[in-house]
């Protein structure tokens, strides 16, 4: 009996690894840290009501961009070990196990359960905000989409410590992630993982577009909508569009390692090669998902901090639409090493290179917008501006790469790795960043410490450019990537020790920029001025004449809209003494609260659970509460509450002061 | 709120109806996504289905009547459907609740005839396992007898909910996503109809 319970245990635990008894001692003590703090503080019922069953599109992007930063951290934790490895030839640090584990959680936790969150908290706190609605399409969906994110995240997060963690790579290509290959649980927490929480995501594409196309304000055609909610439209639409290709994707290779199937086994009759094809299919959408928001970001803010219109808006608009359809048509660049012919590789060349074209005009209507503009150096702006070095020569190297012929000598080489850290990290980080900065103060009602900014910013791009500028040379002196070793152990020296050194000291120093960020949300939380006009960087768009935070109805009455813009141009009225007469108050409609969203998802969690142990008692009850949760949903009346007038005039008073 | 005002219930109303009408276009927004999930599945059985490992193959396996007696009955089912739409159209409670409980009757026939046709192939020794053609055969045919599944658990459910509060917004809307969902799956079998079987057995 005890013989067993420690067989189990050996297996069920992740053990042998002083690293990951660490881990578990900190998680466990975080744990307690957190129960205890809620116990003592009474704050349960505050956690429960305010947070978990809310169905305010506002604070589930808080929760969304909390969860983010906990996972770039752990992201980031992961990238900082591989680099400590790499530094100099022949380091104990990390086995090749260990290390192959650590870049697969490293890049799916970075894209799926970082970039993807962030994306989302952006989108439900600013996209509503934007078109003058009081709530998405779906509310209780987007609680559910949420929470399915978080559980997912958990499952995938949980390998680390119990069972295994995934080693196949980022997209686990198969034969390697088959059950011959991967005979353990690692692959199953992926699949798991980023199936749960990839519903979610789908949910979410669907509800931004139903709320973008439905619910905006009088007046807002769709050509006068700000270019982050274009963003946020073109994300969604491709969301819809490719994340269904990855659900099957995933459930296929789960067939192949649950029931034995032969999708993509090497014998009986599978074929691995489109697994490959599939994975990218969505893969390549996918960054284009997680980009394309980063550049409306950018664009709100370069108008902004430019004092200008947005230089452009309809090319933008174009652009942006047609790199959403376009990167349905690149897939195959990631394998031109694979053998599909010239034809096939030429067709992919060219459609990748002519993704160029819409960014290209995109960069130099930033630039126009910035032109004679009377242009301020907030943070924001900073990251906004530091964005477009890095981007154009990350764009360019892209150029490059596909390059059919000349990728056979890039192709998973440290140049790949340096190209596509430049444009997420310059990109899709920074962009997040950038975001993350201009609405914090809607967020939260007071703005983020300038000054640990500007360091957090500084040591960021510095150690960007030292971390990743020396791979590309790596990359075209023949360092693969994947390896966690080299030099001497292969009994020469390659000479590329120098350049490794340089690369680990800038990961460090964007770590540092990391604890900078950390310090400047601590440092602000206690020490602000509160933003009393609810419009601190004279901002152009609806958001910025809420007062901050947004009241939970968001507006006490609709705008009309009558132009780009709106309310850079109904300040201006407001000065000559004509502003828009508004509508008189009514009763608004809110949605209820819900606990399903939560108590489904944690079902699947369980189901999750189940099926990556191959337990089916937690499995068959996992999913019974699935459809049990559901059918209650259905049942429910669902009808909501009305905020009475007097309450919306009490509360426009005191948060709008006497302005 | 205790206290209506007939301004506010008027008001809600107009609400209420703007909402239905929002989750209409969302249960639009499912089917596309769910046409590319069917798409995907039938990519790769077309990519698959002559890899048969040296086992069975479609002429061995399938049994063409009672493919056709499935796919009769999921025509008329969707024609019934349509019939409790006509009722719902026309305001008639006990005519839409009629048609479809015919509707999920017919449904239930269609999957006791396909999980006969699967229990017979396995019996054969035709499995999951065998070749990557029957992985892909059951993957496919069986998502689409999923999708059927699950359309007649929410047909029963909807049925309680048209017994109990009749004919509103609500309600109404369920029908018409429901009726949606299911010529969807209707249309989905003529594909698995000609691409797996009858373009298998020719
Ligand atoms: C914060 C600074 C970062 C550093 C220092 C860093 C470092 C690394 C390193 C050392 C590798 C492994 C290279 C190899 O051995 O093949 C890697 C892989 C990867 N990184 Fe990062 N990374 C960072 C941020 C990011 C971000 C922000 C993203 C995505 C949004 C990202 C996505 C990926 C992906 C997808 C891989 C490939 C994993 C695989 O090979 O399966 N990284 N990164
Ligand atoms: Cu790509």
């Amino acid at each position: 009996m005890w013989e067993n319970i420690k067989t189990f245990a050996s297996e069920f635990f992740v053990t042998g690894d002083p690293l990951i008894y660490g881990a578990d001692v900190s998680i466990a003590l975080t744990l307690v840290a957190i129960v205890f703090a809620l116990t003592y503080f009474k704050k349960w019922q505050w956690l429960w009501k305010e947070w978990i069953t809310t169905v305010d599109h506002k604070k589930i992007g808080i929760m969304y961009i909390l969860c983010s930063i906990l996972m770039l951290f752990r992201g980031g934790v992961d990238a900082l070990l591989m680099r400590t490895q790499l530094a100099m030839p022949d380091m104990q640090f990390l086995n090749a196990e260990h290390y192959n584990a650590i870049f697969t959680t490293h890049g799916v936790i970075m894209i799926l359960f970082m970039a993807m969150p962030f994306m989302f908290g952006l989108f439900n706190i600013m996209v509503p905000l934007q078109i003058g609605a009081r709530d998405v399409a779906f509310p209780f969906l987007n609680s559910l989409s949420f929470w399915l994110f978080f559980w997912g995240a958990m499952l995938f997060n949980m390998s680390f410590v119990i069972g295994g963690s995934p080693d196949a790579g980022w997209l686990a290509y198969p034969p390697l992630s088959g059950i011959d290959h991967s005979p353990g649980v690692g692959q199953n927490f992926y699949i798991w993982g980023i199936q749960i929480s990839g519903i979610g995501s789908l949910m979410t594409g669907i509800n931004f577009v139903v709320t973008i196309l439905k619910m905006r304000t009088p007046g807002m055609k769709l050509m006068r909508m700000p270019m982050f909610t274009w963003s946020a439209l073109s994300s969604c639409l491709t969301i819809m569009l490719a994340f269904p290709i990855l659900t099957v994707t995933l459930a296929m290779l789960f067939i192949d390692r649950f029931a034995g199937g032969h999708f993509f086994t090497l014998d009986g009759g599978g074929n691995p090669m489109m697994y490959i094809n599939l994975i990218w299919m969505w893969g390549h959408p996918e960054v284009y998902i997680v980009v394309l928001p980063a550049f409306g970001v950018f664009s709100e803010i370069f108008a902004t901090f430019s004092k200008k219109k947005l230089f452009g808006y309809t090319s933008m608009v174009l652009a942006m639409m047609s790199i959403a359809i376009f990167s349905f048509f690149t897939w195959a660049h990631h394998f031109f090493t694979m053998g599909s012919g010239a034809n096939v590789n030429a067709f992919f060349a060219v459609t990748t290179m002519l993704i160029a074209i819409p960014t290209g005009v995109k960069i130099f209507n930033w630039l126009f917008t910035m032109y004679k503009g009377k242009i301020t150096f907030e943070t924001p702006m900073l990251w906004a501006i530091s964005f477009i070095p890095c981007f154009v020569i990350g764009g360019m190297t892209g150029v490059m790469l596909s390059v059919a012929p000349a990728d056979f000598q890039f192709h998973n080489s440290y140049f790949l790795i340096a190209h596509f850290h430049q444009v997420l990290i310059g990109g899709v980080v920074f962009g997040f960043f950038a975001g993350l900065y201009y609405w914090w103060p809607k967020m939260f009602g007071f703005r983020l410490n300038e000054r640990i900014g500007k360091w957090a910013f500084w040591f960021w791009n510095i150690g960007f450019y030292v971390c990743f500028m020396p791979q590309y040379g790596l990359g075209l002196m023949g360092m693969t990537r994947r390896v966690n070793e080299y030099d001497w152990s292969q009994g020469w020296d390659m000479g590329w020790m120098p350049l490794n050194i340089v690369s680990t000291v800038g990961a460090f120093l964007m770590g540092i920029g990391f604890i900078f960020q950390v310090w400047q949300i601590a440092y602000s939380i206690k020490n602000h001025k509160r933003d009393v006009n609810g419009d601190p960087w004279n901002g152009r768009t609806l958001e910025w004449s809420l007062p901050s935070p947004a009241p939970v109805y968001n507006f006490a009455t609709l705008p009309k809209i009558q132009e780009v813009d709106s309310w850079w141009e109904e300040k201006e009225r407001i000065k000559a003494g004509k502003p828009t007469p508004q509508a008189p108050l009514e009763p608004i409609h809110m949605p209820d609260n819900s606990a399903i969203p939560f108590i489904q998802s944690l079902f699947w969690f369980i189901a999750g659970f189940g099926f990556v142990f191959n337990w089916m008692f937690f499995a068959i009850p996992g999913l019974i509460g699935v459809a049990v949760t559901m059918i209650v949903r259905s049942f429910q009346k669902d009808e909501g509450y009305y905020i009475p007038v007097d309450e919306i005039k009490k509360t426009e008073a005191s948060t709008r002061g006497a302005g | 709120m205790a206290h209506h005002t007939a301004a506010q219930t008027a008001h809600h109303h107009s609400h209420e109806e703007e909402h239905e009408s929002l989750k209409t276009m969302g249960f639009w927004m499912f089917l596309i996504t769910d046409v590319i999930l069917f798409s995907v599945l039938f990519a790769t059985f077309i990519v698959l289905r002559g890899n048969f490992n040296g086992g069975p193959g479609p002429h061995e396996l399938f049994q063409m009547p009672g493919v056709i007696a499935e796919t009769f009955i999921l025509l008329t089912s969707s024609f019934t459907c349509g019939l409790a739409l006509l009722s719902l159209n026309a305001g008639k409670v006990k005519g839409v609740i009629g048609w479809l409980a015919v509707t999920g009757i017919l449904g239930i026939a269609f999957l006791t005839l396909e999980i006969t046709e699967f229990v017979h192939m396995v019996h054969e020794g035709a499995t999951i396992s065998t070749s990557a053609f029957l992985t892909a055969f059951y993957t496919l045919v069986g998502t689409h007898g999923l999708h059927v599944t699950i359309g007649i658990v929410w047909m029963t459910g909807l049925l309680i909910q048209l017994k109990r509060n009749g004919l509103n917004a609500k309600t109404k809307r369920k029908v018409n996503n429901l009726s949606l969902y299911w010529h969807f799956l209707d249309i989905i079998w003529i594909f698995v109809f000609s691409f797996v079987y009858l373009m298998g057995v020719m």
